[in-house]
């Protein structure tokens, strides 16, 4: 056991592990650059929606059963899923990661809207705001922090899905886990299982901490 | 893309059936052993206010890491086992049961623990028959998320041999063979719906008291949630939104 704690601090602190094409460094940005653009693409796609269905209340069974739905999806199963149907290109497993990030954010966005005190959305009717503006400058910024929250959740459910981009032969810190499986190296699967673990929680921290200095003027949900 | 090949699915009954239940098999012990661990845990972050932020934290930071990379790093400690995903699922299960149970006890009316108390209970008695049942619907609706969470998770651990109808998605992915793994999704979902219907007979069974006004009483639940998230200040913000979040891998 202590062996195995050693070889793995020495794996994971060893230069040479850093540097080069198949180096932490590279698969460390391959995989945040996964991330980020199936988070911004799933944001592009379920804002609007959720915005749509919390101003409006229309369609709101959509967001509220999108969320078991989305719970209850092998994550797993819709990568393997759109890879054997979509052939060996990225664009399956970004087609899987949208889908796992636009659930949240449309029923975080939609929590957050419904959340906005009536009498408040009524004020700004009665003081001759039309639709949009009340959306736009009432509604939103007062929905904000949980918007915000579920783009949290969904990026950090991304980060951690964009593992099995290597299992379906891409990069990623998955890379490590999959190859050590395959190995059977069992420093180097721990030593990616760190490496995501890591990455995952230091980025819904800083997430959160950026949430709650932009909101320290909310009293209660400014996280 | 192969299209679906419907004659794989008469031909394979058994090995769906065989599947099932060793998905359940890692499932339901997960949820159990959760509420287990969940229950105690809630009971003092429910009362001792100061633990409350380190268990919430604490949980929530655990939930943060992603199951396929818990999996692997519980394999020194727990080997190629069965063990292995049954722990890290119940793990995952910890941060929704014990937000749903403290909030559950939380929204025991005080009058209804003080008539406890001054009808002689200790404090134990006042938890089990006065708190504890009144705190129930909350409580099953986080067992309900903790289920249905469960079951979409068993297929992470298929990565390390262990995956009930995860299995199916390896097995069709090695074989470039789409059946299978469409087979794995759907019955993934069917379980997940009927457990999730299950757990609200149960609830239903179990909370006699509720019934007439079981319809007001859900929705009512999450609005007061959502309202006292403006009044009881920080602690309980996150709850209208980890309730609807999900887990990636």
């Amino acid at each position: 056991m202590l062996q195995l704690l050693a070889d793995l601090a020495r794996w994971l602190t060893g230069p040479a592990q850093w540097q080069g094409s198949g180096g932490i460094a590279v698969r460390l940005l391959e995989h945040l650059e996964y991330s980020l653009l199936a988070t911004l693409a799933g944001a592009v796609l379920a804002l609007p929606l959720g915005l749509f269905i919390g101003h409006t209340r229309r369609f709101a069974f959509l967001a509220i059963n999108l969320a078991g739905f989305g719970r209850a999806l092998p994550t797993v199963g819709l990568v393997t899923l759109v890879f054997l149907a979509g052939g060996l290109s990225m664009w399956p497993v970004y087609v899987a990661l949208i889908a796992l990030a636009v659930p949240v954010i449309v029923t975080n966005t939609y929590a957050g809207m419904t959340a906005v005190d009536p009498d408040v959305t009524d004020a700004a009717r009665g003081v001759g705001m039309t639709g949009p503006q009340v959306l736009f400058k009432v509604e939103l910024p007062l929905a904000l922090p949980l918007v915000m929250t579920g783009l949290r959740l969904a990026m950090i459910q991304v980060v951690s899905t964009a593992t099995i981009a290597a299992y379906v032969s891409f990069g990623g810190l998955g890379r490590y886990i999959f190859d050590g499986l395959a190995q059977r190296d069992l420093v180097q699967v721990l030593g990616g299982a760190v490496l995501v673990a890591v990455v995952a929680v230091l980025l819904d921290l800083a997430m959160a901490g950026l949430q709650r200095s932009l909101f320290r003027n909310r009293p209660a949900d400014a996280r | 893309m192969t299209a679906v090949d419907w004659g794989w699915f008469p031909e394979h009954i058994g090995d769906m059936t065989a599947l099932t239940l060793d998905h359940l098999s890692i499932a339901v012990p997960a949820v159990f052993f959760g509420l287990v661990i969940a229950l105690p845990l809630a009971v003092v972050a429910h009362r001792v206010r100061r633990l409350r932020g380190l268990i919430l934290g604490a949980s929530n930071v655990l939930f943060t890491i992603p199951s396929l990379a818990f999996f692997i790093l519980l394999l020194p400690v727990t080997g190629l086992t069965r063990s292995t995903a049954v722990t890290g699922l119940t793990i995952y299960t910890l941060v929704v049961l014990i937000r749903n149970s403290v909030e559950g006890l939380d929204s025991v009316p005080a009058h209804a623990r003080e008539a406890s108390v001054a009808m002689g209970s200790r404090p134990l008695r006042t938890l089990l028959t006065v708190e504890l049942p009144l705190a129930l619907p909350v409580i099953m609706a986080g067992v309900r998320v903790a289920t249905v969470m469960s079951i979409s998770l068993v297929s992470v651990a298929s990565y390390i041999g262990y995956g009930g109808l995860g299995q199916l998605f390896t097995d069709g992915f090695q074989r470039s063979y789409t059946t299978p793994v469409i087979a794995g999704v759907l019955l993934t979902l069917l379980l997940a719906l009927l457990a999730d219907g299950l757990l609200v007979g149960v609830q239903y069974l179990c909370t006699p008291w509720a019934r007439s006004r079981t319809r007001t009483a859900r929705t009512k639940t999450s609005r007061t949630r959502r309202t006292r998230t403006s009044t009881a200040g920080a602690t309980t913000a996150p709850s209208t939104t980890a309730t609807t979040q999900g887990k990636g891998v």
